[in-house]
């Protein structure tokens, strides 16, 4: 398979990066060429085998519903790009 | 005194023949006079290294000092410290001066080490060459025409030129062992969950590990006793007793049974890793080891498992850098889209972006199954050779990388050349396993060339004997790069 102009220009769109028309065809190119390197998984029987994620196969540790962090607000929003008032501020969404 | 293992550093700063402000002070001066040889630092902060110093002078004069008190230790700049700038080598993070600590930086603080700067890396640890940092590629001081290896090259460069007494790393496919293969120096990547990966800025969340670079083996083991430990704040972070990694290093090799997996000495390997790689098993056949023939099958899709797996948990983990809580934001943007996209596109570098895309894609609506699920499950199969195989050894050897240090842009704009560079390393983030990287002799150009030493779940501080041992009958760990 290979992706067309048109896969990595969704592609771009769902992972927020805006591309020029020239960046989004030097990219098809080399998404193709990585894939050429992946394909090679495909031809793989992989029925029965479980997937793993975690070497250990631990389980998720579960801890107490209670406040563990405290309040780093003035910290947190110190190297915030803009806030105003306590709050993060981002271009209007909402008329 | 900058060629003294970190047992003699310390030995010295508790018999007060030095002072950690003295040695704190000789190593930034050392800095200062070579760093714009090499670039292996991106931030230094005398005043707060210094301050620290202090504070270790004052607890080694109160006599509670640790292993680690005073000595100076260089952060990979993948580890929030408090008041630090941590850039993990991307534009995106240019500005951040990160409010809290990582759990291996406030191991490191709890144990009176001196933070003495944070290393330059590939950015966001993507690359094998520490030429995608956003702040310029590191050096090898071997020869700087050359890498220093990837990510963690500015920690290998800094080490190898005797910029800090040791220094740390991260390994999500060979991060740690490549560079200190391709620098002539001594790195461990140990069992995945061992270091919390609190704070360490995310890559790829199943296969990220942090671990201890070094000169020798024996400092390497110091550096884990600090580093490894529980953290309820990392939910991968394995709940285990206390060990002592150095309890082993004296132990004799009498038996040990090496595994050589016949998939790492076929094809692919240059003639000069494998002469010093051979000679290097013939000297652990000397120290009484054994060698048995065994077979990774599956290993030879670890490359194309990792580049699926890796990027998937890339994209997801980056989604976070949107101009909006830290980091970059594009000065000009028309509304919120528009601003995360230009933020994203100006703040993220070339080879961040597509990885980004191809875990963007892979993880897309109707690909799920094909790759990142197919991957999980060879995972599994790669993972299962290992365990097979330790039926026969104690220990896997092999090279660390198919080639000494490669040429500044040698490698190009083709990613898959790149990519196959992490050919032997790479199953063992896969599999979880404790692997770990001996220099053992030099190739063609004289650079250095690095035996990997791969371990069974947990057997670090056996591993750690191994390579002690066999560093006690060789003295390549202690060559170091002339001119500087």
């Amino acid at each position: 398979m290979s992706l067309s102009l048109a896969d990595v220009e969704k592609v771009a769109r769902l992972a927020r990066l805006a591309m020029s028309d020239e960046e989004l065809k030097a990219a098809q190119t080399q998404l193709n060429n990585i894939f050429g390197l992946i394909a090679e998984m495909q031809a793989v029987d992989t029925q029965g085998i479980s997937p793993m994620s975690h070497a250990q196969d631990v389980a998720q540790r579960l801890r107490e519903d209670k406040v563990t962090e405290s309040n780093q607000r003035e910290a947190f929003q110190a190297i915030a790009p803009q806030v105003e008032q306590g709050l993060y501020l981002v271009p209007q969404v909402i008329e | 005194m900058i060629h003294s293992s970190l047992a003699q550093l310390g030995a010295a700063l508790r018999a007060k023949k030095i002072s950690s402000v003295e040695l704190t002070q000789t190593y930034l001066d050392r800095i200062t006079r070579l760093n714009a040889q090499l670039n292996a630092f991106i931030t230094l902060n005398p005043e707060a290294s210094l301050a620290q110093a202090r504070a270790a002078d004052a607890r080694l004069a109160a006599g509670t000092a640790d292993a680690l008190t005073g000595i100076p230790v260089a952060q990979k700049d993948i580890f929030c410290a408090k008041g630090w700038l941590t850039t993990c080598g991307s534009k995106m993070l240019h500005n951040f001066v990160s409010p809290y600590d990582a759990h291996v930086i406030s191991q490191f603080n709890n144990a009176g080490a001196v933070n003495l700067g944070k290393t330059n890396m590939d950015e966001f640890a993507m690359g094998s060459s520490n030429e995608t940092s956003h702040y310029g590629p590191v050096k090898n001081p071997w020869d700087t025409a050359r890498v220093p290896g990837g990510s963690s090259g500015g920690t290998a460069a800094a080490v190898a030129a005797r910029l800090c007494a040791a220094a740390t790393g991260t390994d999500t496919g060979g991060s740690i062992r490549q560079p200190a293969a391709l620098c002539g120096i001594s790195g461990l990547k140990p069992t995945y969950g061992v270091c919390s990966r609190y704070g360490m800025i995310a890559f790829a969340s199943s296969l990220d590990q942090a671990g201890p670079m070094g000169r020798n083996a024996e400092d390497l083991a110091l550096m884990l006793n600090v580093m490894a430990g529980f953290d309820e704040r990392d939910s991968t972070s394995l709940q285990r007793d206390k060990e002592d990694y150095t309890r082993d290093l004296n132990k004799p090799l009498t038996g040990l049974r090496i595994g050589l997996p016949k998939e790492f000495f076929a094809e692919g390997m240059g003639a000069d890793v494998a002469k010093a790689v051979e000679d290097a098993i013939a000297e652990y056949k000397k120290l009484g080891a054994v060698i048995v023939d065994i077979s990774l099958p599956n290993s030879k899709l670890s490359v194309p498992v990792y580049y699926v797996l890796a990027p998937a948990e890339a994209s997801s983990n980056l989604s976070r850098f949107d101009g909006v809580r830290y980091g970059y934001r594009a000065p000009e943007y028309s509304d919120l889209a528009d601003m995360y996209e230009k933020s994203r596109a100006q703040g993220f570098g070339a080879e961040v972006k597509r990885r980004i895309m191809i875990g963007t894609y892979v993880l897309s609506h109707g690909y799920y199954d094909a790759y990142y699920l197919q991957a999980q499950k060879i995972r599994r199969l790669i993972a299962q050779d290992f365990t097979e195989a330790y039926k026969q050894c104690d220990v896997i050897m092999g090279p660390t990388s198919p080639s000494t240090a490669f040429k500044l842009g040698e490698k190009g704009d083709d990613p898959v050349q790149m990519y196959l560079s992490d050919i032997y390393t790479i199953a063992v983030n896969l599999a979880g396993l404790p692997g770990m990287s001996i220099p053992c002799g030099f190739g063609a150009n004289d650079m250095p060339v690095g035996l990997q030493i791969i371990g069974n779940y947990f057997d670090e501080a056996r591993m750690l004997n191994v390579a002690h041992q066999y560093q006690l009958a060789t003295d390549w760990h202690n060559r170091a790069p002339q001119g500087l």
